[in-house]
């Protein structure tokens, strides 16, 4: 069986003779026999640490749950910069969790979850930040300061979240380069390694930023851009 | 130019994201670095639980919790860091659901919780069975929250010490650009993880659990302490040593080998279930474990990790067919000497989370005291570190050298494959220092260890680049791995009665 590896000058063709293995397995093994130079990023191997996540016939995947078939072409994340190899910067995908202000603002004092509350974002909370909807993003691919899939799903996890007092302020902070943004293509969700949904994510967090009078800024003022008497206003 | 700081922080696991929080709460300037990404560390691959004494399961009791860890910790523990931590635990609790943790909850309202192996009650938290991930995440958002920086890919060189054997910073190697820094700071944390990697595939553990943090704090002149004591989780998938989690026994799965015959308890502390397990393998039997029964609602619902594992990595869908298992190398319990303060016998230097040894497992650990254990005492070292650091202001400069072992390693003659000795220490081990023992065995292994040592330079690395050179990383973790595998070794030779998990015939 034959893969191609897009090393920093090139694709490489490497030949394994594990079958039924996953990519990393693979990889590991090219990387202890075959190229010791050879770099990507692994942890846990089992889907939860979030570092393998990587392109396989420019599909988003993580290395270690996926099983390599002869002729594969890997590749590493799109829309970051790659530092070497298979292996890019996560700095800067990290650090829209902070400017989004992804955690829990005020707590309710006396709020008790029962079991169907917890199951509200129990989904959200799967989240391993292996930054896959970033790659896969059209949306961020051409605006590098939109907040993004994990980054915004992360805020629906806390808005939705009943011990959250200030929704609101967790709504506001991600108006601008943020839900309104979103295409809704769902290719966030399509490639999410978690079955995590950002694009519906979105839509919700779209929904609670109404109530609070907080619409799209892109169909101009509250007023349609019409001004009370229904003329146009410039 | 240096980096300064009150606090140095070399780890962003649970442990270390809790103490810097609290490190900064108490008012010190904080800066965590860590190899990998600070939710990539090994919090998060724990399933099980996070023990409290909440009773929201049945009756339970703190001092029930405290009789159950002393039991398994077969006397190796501190008894009062012990009380401690089980007293601790209902508020540990507590802060992590103010904080945003989605523990799965009970119809009335109240955090579920199951029964875990060696417990005499339902005692553990959970958040479906990703509990360690929707803490660390949680853990990771509040220190955003509290603006702590924290610099990824920044691997732990040398721990540094001024003329008077204070700790003062660290040397690190910058991964992506390949240069060594210097860090300076009043008070350094270690929170780097354990040690279970020297099994390399025989562990459940991510590839980073090299015990890197353990291996330098001891060459700079640490105590270590009870390093034989070496968790074997009784079931890890047999081909791919992937941990399937206690919760699936804790919610009634079976143990069988292959006649379909269960042949022990299956909720007995692991170590116990461990060499029952190995016993029957080592008759020539397969074992496997059967959650078949449970049903399909319930897997899916409590154990939705464990049937996509199955699947993957050993093709076989739990629902419907058995999970060939085997006990590997899922935890270690040695680690750094530390005080009831989490302070090293170096002064300056604190440690808290697997690489520290608060001696609160003893010679066995529970399930769901691990994340208890990163919580309680993350918060500690973070407090004491900081009232350190507060009462000891370093005033000098650090006058520390850039140069480093990596300047030696690329002059190596790499001529035998590391990889390779990586892979036959880790099964030598498994073999020689793993759930059952003989002086023998143990002999022989510590001899292999110190022929490679002594051989290292025919050892070495093929790739010489600076930027981003895994090889190299891997290749200083092989050696930290080698230091802590001579100290396993000479610790286990030393007991030569068993006790707990030290099982020696």
């Amino acid at each position: 069986m034959k893969i191609s590896i897009k090393k920093d000058d090139g694709f490489v063709e490497y030949e394994t003779t594990l079958h039924g293995a996953t990519l990393l397995e693979v990889l590991s093994d090219i990387k202890h026999t075959k190229d010791n130079s050879l770099a990507f990023s692994s942890g846990c191997r089992s889907s939860v640490c979030g570092s393998c996540s990587m392109r396989v016939n420019e599909v988003e995947v993580l290395a270690c749950s996926y099983k390599v078939q002869d002729g594969d072409k890997v590749e590493p994340l799109k829309n970051v910069e790659v530092i070497r190899d298979l292996v890019v910067d996560m700095d800067k995908a990290y650090s829209f969790n902070q400017k989004a202000k992804a955690w829990l603002s005020r707590l309710s004092s006396g709020t008790s979850l029962n079991d169907g509350d917890a199951k509200t974002n129990a989904v959200q909370s799967d989240c391993i930040l292996c930054g896959s909807c970033y790659s896969a993003c059209p949306v961020y691919a051409v605006n590098g300061e939109f907040i993004g899939p994990f980054s915004l799903t992360r805020v629906w996890k806390y808005a939705s979240d009943k011990r959250e007092e200030n929704v609101e302020e967790k709504v506001t902070d991600i108006q601008t380069n943020g839900i309104w943004d979103c295409t809704l293509c769902g290719n966030c969700t399509v490639v999410c390694p978690q079955n995590i949904s950002s694009k519906a994510d979105i839509e919700m967090l779209r929904m609670k930023s109404a109530q609070y009078g907080l619409m799209d800024p892109n169909f101009g003022s509250f007023d349609g851009g019409f001004g009370f008497d229904g003329s146009p206003s410039f | 130019m240096n980096k300064k700081c009150d606090v140095l922080i070399i780890g962003a696991g649970g442990a270390g994201l809790t103490a810097a929080l609290n490190a900064k709460e108490s008012g010190a300037d904080v800066l965590v670095l860590t190899k990998e990404y600070p939710t990539r560390s090994q919090t998060c691959m724990a399933q099980g639980g996070i023990n409290a004494a909440l009773g929201n399961s049945g009756a339970d009791s703190v001092e029930d919790h405290i009789a159950n860890t002393l039991k398994s910790a077969h006397g190796q523990a501190d008894e009062e860091a012990i009380e401690f931590m089980c007293s601790e635990a209902p508020k540990a609790i507590e802060w992590l659901d103010s904080i945003g943790v989605c523990f799965s909850r009970t119809s009335e309202s109240k955090i579920a919780q199951r029964a875990l192996g060696g417990a005499s009650a339902s005692r553990a938290c959970y958040a479906q069975d990703y509990t360690g991930l929707k803490i660390l995440h949680t853990i990771y958002d509040r220190c955003l929250e509290a603006d702590i920086e924290i610099q990824n890919e920044k691997y732990l060189l040398e721990i540094l010490k001024d003329e008077a054997d204070v700790v003062c910073g660290a040397k690190i190697l910058d991964i992506r650009s390949g240069e060594v820094e210097i860090y300076e700071a009043n008070a350094v944390i270690l929170a780097s993880g354990g040690y279970s990697r020297i099994y390399d595939k025989n562990s459940t553990n991510s590839s980073a659990s090299t015990g890197d943090g353990i291996a330098t704090a001891k060459r700079a002149g640490a105590e270590l302490i009870d390093m034989e004591f070496v968790q074997f989780h009784p079931t890890g998938l047999k081909n791919s040593s992937i941990l399937i989690s206690e919760s699936a026994r804790g919610e009634g799965g079976y143990v069988i080998n292959s006649k379909g015959e269960r042949f022990t308890k299956e909720l007995a502390p692991r170590d116990v279930l461990s060499r029952a397990i190995d016993a029957e393998i080592k008759k020539g039997e397969s074992v496997f474990l059967d959650i078949r029964h449970l049903g399909e609602k319930l897997i899916d619902e409590g154990l939705p990790q464990e049937r996509k594992l199955a699947k993957l990595y050993e093709n076989v869908d739990p629902v419907h067919e058995l999970m060939p298992i085997r006990p590997v190398a899922h935890y270690t319990m040695g680690g750094i000497k530390v005080d009831r303060k989490s302070s090293t016998s170096l002064k300056g230097l604190f440690a808290c989370g697997e690489c520290a040894n608060h001696r609160v497992h003893g010679a066995n650990r529970l399930g769901g005291n691990s994340l208890l254990e990163i919580v309680v005492f993350g918060k500690e070292a973070g407090l004491n570190a900081a009232l350190y650091a507060k009462e000891n202001v370093r005033t000098k400069s650090v006058n520390a050298e850039t140069s480093s072992v990596i300047d030696e390693i690329k002059e190596y003659e790499n001529v035998l494959d590391f990889y390779a000795k990586r892979e036959h220490i880790g099964d030598l081990f498994y073999k020689n220092v793993g759930i059952v023992r003989t002086k023998e065995e143990l002999q022989e292994a510590l001899d292999e260890v110190q022929i490679i040592k002594a051989n290292i330079f025919k050892l070495g690395v093929s790739d010489k680049s600076k930027k981003y050179n895994t090889n190299l990383v891997e290749f200083l973790e092989f050696k930290n791995s080698l230091d802590v595998c001579e100290t396993v070794v000479k610790s286990a030779l030393a007991r030569e009665v068993s006790c707990g998990a030290h099982y020696i015939v």
